[in-house]
């Protein structure tokens, strides 16, 4: 019954929706069930907040290893949390706005939460570097083709490559470094994403019936 | 002088007032500088509830000179038995605007408002017209129709493996490796971290991790191995844990479970990050699973297990991600691998054929496209009229709306 | 016994980074780094001696010393930061896509309704916000009107941050532009595409009030605007889902307005289906995306400075790649056939 129960709401929410596409008295179905779907996400978050307070709080009483970012995290969580939610520091009070400049939530946004988040993104640069590096190795056929694209993606960005291959005469000048790096992104590029395009499409298909029809059911926790 | 600017004042007055209420009698009353708009037509909106209602007109003789000396058009609806009022503001050159704020009970007309600097000019009022419902969109029928065309095929394949047929699955490399993956693991005596992309539940992308989850925790049960997975949402965390039970029940050994094997840690795309990073270099994982929607993180987290010596699996449909994965990672599952992946691990029957059906929608649009690219080289390049047919029709029956 | 030496060296790698975190925040605000502005020679003689390093590291790779991780980290940061106080310029090439978008936005009417969509948060700024402040500008010069809004929480105030700065430039100030009649922000409204969705029906189910909270109805620059038929054009920045993608499939394709996008790089390669299908107006990518269109429109910022640190590490990694595969040729290579040869 405890499988049933679950495998008989996904059966008959997934077939009204896919119904709902075809129906236009039934079209804004999806729009709703995504709305409850927020609500239920919403409620969830008290379970994903209460567990982070747990697991940190354990830590700290106990005293494991690395301790000390623990308290960050609970000083940080406890801070925003007071800033947001019960408007802590607000100009306007309880009832004020939260988009004035000088409220905590936003001082706190502006200079804490922004400048971490864009360090985040930045160690993205030294990383495509290094994977670079290690990746882009002439092992075998298909490791060269990548490496002789992403040579020319690279260069055909930056005057480099234009001033490598400026004396290509006009009538050639798909093979100018810049204009080889535009085909290739419009070209086999786009032909490559469509491919995996379509092909994801279709996976996705495939499952949503296995789930539909109660085939796959792992993600109950079930693995018969 | 003053004479002049008497008339300019007068002008304004009479413009602002215009503005204000075209459609009385009083807009007529003004001196008509500009042609209104022609054949105003009002049609029911095909295929929707009821509540939307089709504007079409032949635009103002004087839109049509250049510069144009008209500057707008507004859009009135009165409701038949009520009063009128403004619905829409177009720029000059619009001939046609769909009212999709209508009721099924009430009868409206409509008329247009040419606008000019020198004055308004209303058009003739639009036949009364009550919205009506359709029940089936007619114009999604060829969505019907592959969407039934693929499923078929999936239901077909699945119920020819349930009747005992073999079939074949090319092998997904990414997919042999999970069970050496985890005994890596075992044997070096470190934990698996298995990352599930940063989506909710209602992405399929993340449905398609948790069941392979369920797949490398029913071998990490087995093996006593232990796993780690820190979540971005509370969905994910309890599907998880569910998950993760389950296999610990049917490995008979639900006593070794424990709830913090999944921890919830934010929310927040880079704080996530920061937070997973943190983990692995702190943990040394010997093993790393990144399956499921995965942006700019992708990298960060493949880079970052990389250097701490893990093995790492990775699968994901975000086209712009998989690049990344396939560099940084050991093996990676491309796209629809992913949602193929917990039927490959499972290598029930049933589970397999809907893999094949899939092959199918493929060989189909395979076809559409070496003809539909065919026709459309073809008739362009000669001027073929059955190819230029051919490509029309085909675009016809892939168009989505 | 390893824990302890661990934190050993974490404490005072922790105070240096704290430090220098302060010194950059000071010297930011102090203006401290208009000194150090280097001149177009020094900057280029500080490129060759990069350069030479790096033939340098190439030669050690030659005699058996490959460069480690670290050393491809240091040269990023080198290759990024050094060019910020460079006096130099690059010629930027301006790319089919962006022009596509220019000629897009040029087309419009002056005092064109424009929706201005947001779906991105901080950690996409670098390569976002220079898109957005150029397009505030051009929109404010031809008149646009500009509505914001962002499926993104932070998007809106990624709006707002880029709007502080254009209007507090001379050029704008003596404009006069004013809040609910040149240009609005809706705010965040969750829900993604649905949002879109149902803003097709009408805006206002869905932004009932702005995001100071002042009713719908009460501004003028959207008063008259029911939906997307209201509409002239819809510019969208996204780093993500919901973005562009979602723009496209469920508002260009259900009720098409005319839509051009800037994307963060890694997105954008995603995105040439659809603008080989028209379905997007242009497109622009990244930090060089950004540079050319601030080229194109002719106001040069953010994007244009940038662009010199990305090219200059682009030639970097390039440079990395080949060491790397020197490295690979000249020994793995020999290694990986001399084990086959043993099995």
């Amino acid at each position: 019954m405890k499988r049933e129960v679950p495998l008989f709401i996904t059966f008959f929410v997934g077939t009204l929706l896919i119904a709902s596409v075809f129906i236009p008295p039934a079209e804004s179905w999806g729009e709703n069930f995504s709305v409850y779907f927020d609500i239920i996400a919403v409620f969830a978050f008290f379970l994903g907040g209460g567990n982070l307070l747990r697991i940190h709080l354990q830590k700290v009483a106990s005293k494991r290893p690395d301790w000390g970012y623990s308290i960050v995290t609970l000083v940080a969580f406890l801070v925003m949390l007071a800033a947001g939610l019960f408007k802590l520091g607000n100009p306007g009070g309880i009832s004020g706005n939260l988009t004035t400049a000088q409220s905590w939530f936003q001082i706190l946004f502006q200079n804490i939460m922004s400048p971490l988040g864009s360090t985040m993104y930045a160690l993205l640069a030294f990383f495509v570097a290094s994977a670079s590096y290690r990746a882009f190795r002439a092992k075998n056929r298909d490791a060269t083709i990548l490496l002789v694209a992403a040579f020319i993606i690279l260069l055909g960005r930056t005057p480099f490559g234009t001033m490598l291959t400026s004396w290509i005469p006009p009538q050639y000048d798909l093979l100018q470094v810049p204009n080889l790096a535009i085909w290739i992104m419009s070209g086999p590029n786009l032909a490559g994403q469509r491919a995996i395009m379509i092909g994801i499409g279709l996976g996705i298909v495939s499952m949503s019936l296995r789930i539909l029809l109660g085939i796959e059911r792992t993600y109950l926790g079930d693995d018969r | 002088m003053l004479f002049r600017v008497a008339i300019a004042f007068a002008c304004l007055f009479i413009i602002a007032g215009v503005a204000g209420q075209p459609a009385g009698d009083t807009a007529l009353a003004v001196q008509q500088t500009i042609a209104p708009v022609t054949s105003l037509i009002a049609t029911n909106h095909e295929y929707d509830n009821g509540t939307g209602i089709d504007l079409i007109w032949v635009p103002s003789i004087d839109d049509r000179l250049a510069p144009s000396r008209v500057t707008g058009y507004e859009v009135w609806r009165s409701v038949v038995g009520g009063s009128g009022s403004r619905i829409a503001e177009l720029p000059a050159g619009a001939n046609k605007f769909t009212d999709e704020q209508c009721s099924r009970e009430s009868t409206y007309v409509y008329s247009v408002v040419a606008i000019s600097v020198a004055g308004n000019a209303v058009s003739i009022s639009t036949a009364p017209i009550q919205p009506a419902r359709e029940w089936i969109n007619l114009h999604r029928l060829n969505l019907l129709a592959i969407a039934f065309l693929v499923s078929a095929a999936v239901i077909y394949f699945i119920q020819s493996a349930r009747s005992g047929k073999k079939l074949f699955v090319r092998k997904i490399a990414g997919l042999d490796a999970v069970d050496d993956a985890i005994g890596r693991a075992t044997e070096m005596g470190r934990p698996i971290l298995f990352i599930p992309g940063i989506q909710d539940m209602d992405d399929v992308q993340t449905i398609a991790a948790i069941t392979i989850l369920g797949r490398v925790s029913r071998v990490v049960a087995d093996y006593d191995t232990k796993i780690k997975m820190p979540v971005s949402r509370s969905l994910v965390m309890t599907a998880a844990r569910e998950t993760i039970k389950a296999s610990y029940m049917a490995a008979g050994r639900p006593d070794a479970y424990n709830d913090d094997m999944v921890s919830y840690v934010t929310d927040e795309q880079f704080g996530y990050v920061a937070a997973v990073d943190g983990i692995m270099v702190r943990e040394k994982p010997a093993t790393c699973f990144y399956l499921g929607a995965f942006f700019a993180e992708s990298l960060i987290l493949a880079e970052t297990g990389n250097s701490v010596g893990a093995i790492q699996i990775a699968g994901t449909a975000m086209p712009a991600q998989i690049p990344f994965f396939v560099a940084a990672c050991d093996f990676a599952l491309i796209g629809e691998e992913l949602f193929a992946a917990s039927a490959y691990l499972s290598n029930e029957p049933k589970q397999l054929g809907s893999l094949k059906g899939q092959d199918v929608g493929k060989a189909v649009a395979l076809v559409v496209i070496v003809v539909g690219t065919m026709a459309a080289t073809i008739g362009s390049a000669w001027d073929v009229t059955f190819m230029n047919q051919l490509w029309s029709a085909l675009k016809v029956v892939f168009q989505t709306n | 016994m390893e824990h302890g030496a661990k934190s050993r060296y974490e404490i005072p790698v922790l105070i240096a980074v704290v430090t220098l975190t302060l010194v950059i925040y000071v010297a930011r605000h102090a203006e401290w780094f208009g000194y150090l502005q280097l001149s177009a020679g020094l900057s280029l003689i500080l490129m060759l001696l990069v350069a030479g390093s790096l033939i340098w590291i190439l030669i050690r790779t030659l005699d058996g010393n490959p460069a480690g991780r670290r050393m491809v980290f240091l040269y990023v940061a080198v290759a990024v930061v050094l060019p910020l106080s460079m006096q130099l310029t690059q010629k930027i090439e301006v790319t089919p896509e962006v022009n596509q978008l220019y000629r897009g936005l040029q087309a419009l009417p002056h005092g064109a309704k424009v929706l201005a969509t947001f779906d991105y948060d901080p950690g996409s700024a670098a390569e976002l916000q220079p898109m957005a402040e150029t397009f505030f500008k051009y929109a404010f010069d031809r008149g646009f009107k500009v509505i914001i809004m962002g499926l993104w929480p932070q998007g809106p105030a990624q709006a707002n941050m880029a709007l502080t700065k254009v209007l507090s430039e001379e050029r704008y100030k003596v404009k006069s532009l004013r809040y609910g009649v040149d240009y609005v922000n809706l705010g965040f409204q969750s829900g993604n595409e649905f949002v879109i969705q149902r803003m097709g029906g009408e805006f206002k189910s869905m932004f009932p009030t702005d995001y100071n909270g002042t009713p719908y109805d009460s501004l003028p620059i959207i008063r008259n605007v029911k939906n997307f038929s209201n509409i002239d054009y819809s510019f969208n920045l996204s780093a993500g889902y919901p973005g562009t993608k979602e723009w496209v499939l469920v508002g260009v394709d259900q009720f098409g307005f005319k839509m051009g996008a800037g994307n963060t790089a890694v997105q954008t390669t995603g995105m040439y289906p659809y603008l080989r299908s028209g379905q997007l107006i242009g497109i622009l990518g990244g930090m060089s995306g950004a540079a050319e269109f601030e080229e194109i429109t002719k106001y040069r910022g953010k994007g244009t400075k940038f662009m010199l640190s990305q090219s200059f590490s682009h030639v970097v990694v390039v440079v990395f790649i080949i060491i790397g595969n020197v490295a690979y040729i000249m020994f793995e290579r020999g290694r990986a056939t001399e084990k086959k040869k043993k099995a």
